[in-house]
């Protein structure tokens, strides 16, 4: 584990707090692309011509499903780096 | 002829025999021009000390020439800096030695080391003696030390020692001296010797002060007790109004305007359900409210040890000591939110949406928009097309149907709800004000009061405003998709009924938008405006013209009864104690009835209260303009930001989602939870503050303050972290 502190008590606090909302917030936008919500129709990354083929939506529905999952998967990692820098920070403080 | 003859002084050791010392020749050079130069036969002499190495240069140069060069320095550093006694910093300092022969140089060397402030330090003639001396200082050094050393320690022990007790001591101070400051405030009472103390204090906690008062005289052991005994007086007591640590907040919040007049309604068990309500209907984002709800629920939950801190960060202590209210207007914003159906700028279809689309591919490849239709049978098109109808028939359950988020004209629409909405919830909270300012009337038994404001204002509120909202809600139940070309304007209905104006039922030109919504409008509208005009000329005339009546027919009983001056007193007793209903004091003594001012009075309560109903129903549309805006903001950081990693095709795009997805969450909470928040919890309360108590507060009070050590101590720590 890292064992030096890079960050210190308000930046890690802040990291795993957004963190834990990223993955939160990213997991339910992951399933709601992937069950193709029409809500997000204007959060596809597809052009305007290609509407006509519905397959190559649902394509796009799917890739953008899969990229908020991986995504949530990089902010578990951020997670567990800002945690553990939040309970070096707490050790520290203790050790005058 | 003059015999110079300069020794070799350069090589001149101080470890030399003492003979050689003195027995030198030396001729001095002396440039005196008065009398014969004389061989002198002497011996040297010398002075050693230490000085300053700053003021070497200068030293050197003043002796040289004060003694005409007849004198030897010689010098070297100290290495080690010492500590000065008096400032106790570091100093480099130079050790000297000064070879000088006959008595006149060496008074004239002592005065110019006394002048440089040199320390002089005596020098033994033989080494053995110089040997002894060194031994001998070092010792009185190494003891010195060890002194100094010890006198360290037992100060650092005595100070950690008192550094235990020293919080505890100033608690006591502060204590001791809140109750002399207190003790200062009584009477003495020279005959009697005792002390008196006027004090106000809850009619309902007799039995605990007369409890306490036992308890102290047990205490300290005295046989006479202490006396309460009530009195009667003229002064206006303080306001006291009991709360819990969730109430505090929101009568606080009311306190900050205004602290409640003795005795009258007090709005603030009101407030804590419109304040966060009227909150929710500017803030109306669910997931901006479930934010703001972990946030306050954080607070709540860890209260205790948060309280422990004391921390003294002024914003900090602001935002913990609303923590209910934070609270509670996030559970109303999570219910507004799912009425606007607004969730990050995205809408959410629990229930099913009403709305249908039947269109074929070809008909959505050529038409860039198309409308829905919201008719309950088909709609006809252009060219005489019968479109079929895309609506269910029976509406989304709860709140906005979501499909409003992806159509194009949902500002439109949310803007006409919303600014009616907004209407009908001001004018609502402005007749709950004015009904409350009956209590006040009763329980100040002002009978007067009820007819000359009470009544008139009811049915001028009512009359004009409280029509507009049934017209309003009439509106919305009677004209659906089918004929909503022939739904009337509201606002023009409003301005054609202050002016009279009214179209002809007969003439077939006009449109029917501009037909009447109910046949008995004419009659119904001009009747509602001759009432609104009469009951503002009876809020303007009736009172001062009662009062007025009512003071000559007590002046003619005076005047016929002279006797019996009872009356008199008992009613301007009375007046002493009661507040007046309207806003502005009446002045207590009846005797001097000034009818001039007391109709200027009314005149003014009557503008205010006519002008007001106007202006304070369209300040309730504030309502409407920061819900919009709240909306749209969150949409513009929705598509400006989190939209660009979306947009990214390929497995890159978890990346620029990752990447981007932290500053949407850092800018939503900064604009849209902080200052979003901040902009409308000011607005709401505004909103409370003027345009609700205006109808029926008065709010010239005074806080009743209890001696309390808790914030005595409060006060005195935050002072003292001020200083600090």
């Amino acid at each position: 584990m890292v064992s030096c502190r890079i960050c210190g008590p308000k930046l890690s606090i802040c990291c795993t707090l957004t963190s834990l909302w990223g993955i939160i917030m990213l997991s339910i936008l992951g399933v709601l692309f992937y069950v193709r919500s029409p809500n997000l129709v204007e959060d596809l990354p597809i052009k305007e011509e290609d509407f006509e083929d519905y397959d190559k939506v649902i394509e796009a529905y799917h890739t953008n499903a899969y990229n908020c999952w991986i995504a949530a998967g990089l902010y578990v990692v951020t997670l567990a780096f800002s945690a553990v820098q939040f309970k070096l920070n707490n050790q520290a403080s203790y050790t005058v | 002829m003059v015999q110079i003859g300069v020794p070799q002084l350069e090589d001149y050791e101080l470890n030399r025999e003492p003979s050689a010392n003195s027995e030198m020749q030396l001729v001095s050079s002396s440039l005196d021009a008065s009398g014969p130069t004389r061989a002198v036969e002497g011996h040297f002499g010398f002075v050693s000390g230490v000085i300053l190495r700053e003021r070497l240069s200068s030293f050197e140069r003043v002796l040289w020439r004060a003694c005409r060069g007849n004198i030897y320095l010689k010098f070297a550093d100290i290495d080690t800096p010492l500590e000065d006694p008096v400032t106790g910093d570091q100093v480099n300092k130079c050790v000297f030695i000064i070879l000088f022969q006959g008595e006149q140089l060496k008074s004239r060397v002592k005065k110019i080391c006394e002048g440089f402030r040199a320390t002089l330090y005596p020098c033994p003639d033989s080494p053995a003696e110089r040997r002894e001396m060194a031994i001998g200082v070092m010792t009185r050094i190494e003891d010195l030390n060890i002194v100094l050393s010890q006198t360290q320690d037992h100060r650092h022990r005595v100070l950690v020692a008192a550094a235990k007790n020293i919080n505890v001591w100033f608690v006591k101070v502060q204590k001791i001296k809140a109750i002399y400051h207190a003790l200062n405030l009584f009477n003495l009472d020279v005959t009697r010797k005792c002390l008196i103390a006027e004090c106000w204090f809850p009619a309902d906690e007799v039995e605990r002060v007369n409890g306490a008062l036992r308890r102290g005289t047990e205490k300290s052991g005295i046989d006479a007790p202490s006396i309460l005994s009530q009195t009667v007086t003229m002064a206006n007591p303080p306001t006291y109004n009991r709360t819990n640590k969730f109430t505090s907040a929101f009568q606080s919040l009311v306190d900050a305007y205004g602290v409640a007049s003795y005795r009258e309604v007090n709005p603030a068990p009101f407030t804590i359900i419109s304040f966060p309500f009227l909150f929710a209907v500017m803030f109306g984002d669910t997931g901006h409210a479930m934010l703001m709800l972990v946030f306050a629920a954080w607070m709540v939950i860890k209260e205790k040890s948060l309280l422990a801190q004391k921390s003294t960060n002024e914003i900090w202590n602001t935002f913990f000591g609303g923590r209910y209210i934070i609270l509670l207007m996030a559970l109303f914003s999570i219910y507004t939110g799912l009425i606007y159906n607004d969730f990050y700028s995205k809408s959410v279809n629990l229930f099913g949406t009403a709305w249908h689309s039947n269109y074929t591919k070809d008909v959505l490849v050529a038409n860039k928009q198309l409308q829905m239709c919201p008719n309950k049978n088909n709609c006809v098109g252009p060219n005489n097309k019968v479109i079929p109808t895309n609506y269910r028939g029976y509406p989304y359950p709860l709140g906005m149907d979501p499909i409003w988020m992806i159509s194009v004209n949902m500002i439109t629409y949310s803007n006409s709800f919303k600014m009616k909405m907004s209407v009908i919830i001001g004018v609502c909270q402005m007749l709950f004000g004015v009904i409350l300012s009956i209590f006040n009337h009763r329980y100040f038994k002002q009978p007067l009061n009820v007819f000359a404001e009470f009544i008139p204002q009811l049915i001028f509120l009512n009359g004009i405003f409280g029509y507009l909202c049934v017209l309003i809600i009439a509106k919305w139940i009677s004209w659906a998709g089918d004929d909503a070309a022939c739904a009337p304007s509201l606002l023009l209905g409003l301005i054609n009924m202050f002016l009279f104006k009214y179209v002809d039922e007969k003439d077939s030109s006009i449109s029917c938008s501009q037909k009447l919504m109910f046949p008995a409008q004419k009659s119904l509208q001009t009747a509602l405006v001759f009432l609104a005009v009469i009951s503002a000329l009876v809020l303007l005339l009736l009172k001062p013209l009662v009062l007025n009546y009512q003071h000559k027919k007590k002046l003619r009983q005076a005047a016929t009864a002279s006797q019996q001056p009872g009356p008199c007193i008992e009613s301007s007793a009375e007046d002493h104690l009661t507040p007046s209903g309207g806003g502005h004091g009446e002045k207590g003594d009846e005797d001097e009835f000034d009818f001039g001012e007391m109709f200027v009075h009314q005149c003014i309560h009557t503008i205010e209260f006519c002008l007001g109903c106007v202006s304070h129903t369209a300040s309730y549309l504030r309502l409407w303009a920061l819900s919009l805006a709240h909306g749209q903001l969150s949409e513009v950081l929705w598509t400006m930001i989190l939209r660009m990693g979306f947009s990214v095709n390929g497995l890159f795009g978890s990346v620029m989602i990752f990447a981007v997805f932290a500053p949407w969450l850092m800018l939503t909470i900064g604009i849209l939870l902080v200052m979003e928040g901040l902009s409308a919890f000011l607005h709401t309360l505004r909103l409370h503050w003027v345009e609700f108590q205006s109808k029926f507060y008065i709010g010239d009070g005074e806080a009743f303050i209890p001696f309390s050590f808790d914030d005595i101590l409060d006060q005195a720590e935050a002072s003292n972290h001020e200083v600090r």
